[in-house]
């Protein structure tokens, strides 16, 4: 077998692993975050500190009675989890989890598969998950799973929409599809948040809706629709579709430092880069200096998921409507502006060829919508008067 | 439409633009939360630290000694006829010739049985008692139990160790010296 095939496989089983760890103990994470939000401590008793928690909650999925309701479609029931868990692992792939390792002369990179349309891939896996939550919903042969299987799937739908169009100004500005070009072209603090701060935000707010996370956690809530899409479902099922939720989330937080933190770019890797070939000599000095990288990404990312929760325990649930009308009557014309905005922008910057055009273009026109908001709504302005019995 | 003059006027504007795009509203809550996240906890660690009982905490019963390490319990049923929950039961004997040191009157319990899932832990058969034999104790609760037959006491879990005598709450504070004078 080759070297490079040998070296392929081991990126890949090592990226594998590392994500369903992170979304093991994330599983943990989100309870000892609440926890301490919430001024308590959360689990410490199933190992030191409660780190065997996870174990034992999968012991205990593990050991919970499976059925599959009468009258259901078995093969889609089953089907449904198995899709969700697919769609979610398989996003894992693209993210470029370092710069290339050099092994004998060679470089390889550390990412599962190098392909040039990352992006597309992602999205295209984004709008797959969907089937996940519908076939789940459709074959529980209840009503209500059917229900909460329909809000979760429009949801999810309204909302891939203004994170494409979020992306697609990304895109303009480094005019390739490619995840580990992009990341590439954003060295040292050359990131993306500070060219598309609006982009980020609404990028954000649509991450958190794919992932079905609170403040968009209707789907699953228990006191909108019993258990939503996943009622029927018990034991090992259930603990599919409670997993891939958190696989979403690390890939969600990997995505979004990718595209917009600079992945695994830190100020200050010149003077690394030298000290470390320094010390450890010019091969084992380059490894250790794309691991010092990889390890940044992961604080990115283990920052992300901590905003994630830290984000669901702060604030309350949006309605369905509320939820529908944020996303396509505020997400998306606001995903539009943006790419008007970054197009004419990146316009200026060519033609003549002075960086600070973008800036000022980009934030002026920030400012203008902020101003033009403000605006719109004092033109709004009317009393209500509302009679209450006292 | 409005039904009395007592109505109240409210003004209900519509939301400003920093309201209507919730995101200061949101970054504040942020905040207040990371502040929750630094703070002190309020969790106790239970079993290693317990929160202390007052002295006055009626737990699990106990059927005292007297000074002498003779039993004070002479099966009157005062107390079973008090209990609201129907928890005690008892089968009265008479004292032999050779045990005047283990019972403090000729009527003694042969047997005394409290259904722990019956009693409501309320105190009347202490309030009750004319011998001061039975009290809840301020500082043990009844155990866990697994099975069913573990729940009947009987008086070799009731009547007290005499080299470990219990807390009795308030009366704690009164040694058994001082307590024998006030037996009827």
């Amino acid at each position: 077998m080759e070297l490079a095939l040998i070296i392929k496989i081991i990126v890949i089983v090592v990226i594998f692993s590392i994500t369903l760890l992170i979304a093991t103990y994330s599983t943990y994470a989100e309870r000892k975050v609440a926890a301490w939000i919430q001024d308590r401590s959360g689990p410490n008793r199933a190992g030191p500190f409660g780190l065997l928690q996870p174990i034992a909650d999968a012991g205990k999925m593990f050991f919970k009675e499976e059925f599959i309701p009468a009258h259901s479609n078995k093969w889609l029931f089953i089907a449904g989890p198995a899709l969700a868990m697919l769609t979610a692992l398989m996003s894992s792939a693209v993210i470029p989890f370092g710069k290339s390792i050099m092994v004998g002369e060679n470089y390889y990179p550390l990412v599962g598969i190098d392909v040039n349309i990352g992006v597309l891939y992602i999205f295209g896996l984004v709008s797959l998950g969907v089937y996940g939550i519908m076939v789940g919903g459709w074959a529980s042969n209840n009503k209500f799973s059917l229900l909460g299987a329909l809000r979760a799937a429009s949801q999810n739908i309204s909302y891939e929409l203004a994170m494409g169009l979020s992306m697609v100004a990304v895109l303009m500005m480094y005019g390739t599809l490619s995840l580990t070009e992009i990341t590439l072209k954003q060295t040292g603090f050359n990131w993306t948040i500070i060219y598309q701060p609006l982009g980020f935000i609404i990028f954000l707010v649509c991450a958190f809706a794919e992932c079905n996370r609170t403040p968009f956690d209707l789907p699953e809530c228990e006191t909108e629709l019993v258990g939503g899409y996943h009622t029927e479902y018990s034991s090992m099922k259930l603990g599919f579709y409670l997993f891939s939720e958190y696989i979403n989330m690390f890939v969600s937080s990997a995505l979004m430092a990718t595209l917009y933190f600079g992945g695994y770019n830190y100020p200050g890797w010149h003077y690394v880069y030298s000290i470390v070939t320094e010390h450890f000599g010019h091969a084992t000095g380059h490894n250790v200096y794309v691991l010092i990288g990889t390890s940044v990404f992961f604080a990115k990312i283990l920052f992300g998921i901590f905003f994630f929760m830290w984000v669901r325990w702060t604030l309350p649930r949006f309605r369905y409507d509320q939820l529908m009308d944020l996303g396509w009557k505020g997400l998306i014309p606001t995903a539009i502006f943006n790419i008007v905005l970054t197009g004419s922008a990146i316009l200026a910057q060519d033609y003549f060829q002075f960086k600070g055009i973008y800036f000022a273009i980009y934030y002026g026109g920030v400012f203008l919508l902020i101003i033009g908001g403000i605006l719109w709504s004092f033109l709004n302005y009317k009393k209500k008067i509302v009679l209450v019995k006292a | 439409m409005q039904l009395t003059n007592r109505a109240k006027k409210l003004e209900q504007k519509p939301l400003t633009f920093a309201e209507s795009i919730y995101l200061p509203a949101i970054a504040q809550g942020l905040g207040i939360t990371l502040k929750h996240f630094f703070s002190k906890k309020a969790t106790i660690q239970y079993p290693e630290e317990k929160r202390p009982f007052s002295p006055i905490f009626r737990g699990l019963h106990v059927l005292k000694l007297d000074e002498q390490g003779r039993e004070r319990c002479t099966a009157c049923g005062l107390c079973a006829v008090a209990c609201p929950a129907e928890a005690i039961t008892m089968i009265a004997g008479e004292r032999q010739k050779g045990e005047e040191n283990l019972y403090r009157e000729e009527k003694y319990a042969v047997k005394y049985e409290i259904n722990m899932l019956r009693c409501i832990f309320c105190g009347l058969c202490e309030e009750a008692c004319p011998k001061a034999a039975i009290f809840l104790q301020s500082d043990k609760m009844a155990p866990v139990f697994t099975e069913r037959d573990q729940v009947i006491y009987g008086k070799d879990r009731l009547v007290e160790d005499i080299n470990n005598r219990a807390n009795t709450g308030i009366q704690k504070f009164i040694s058994e010296a001082e307590m024998t004078p006030k037996l009827r």
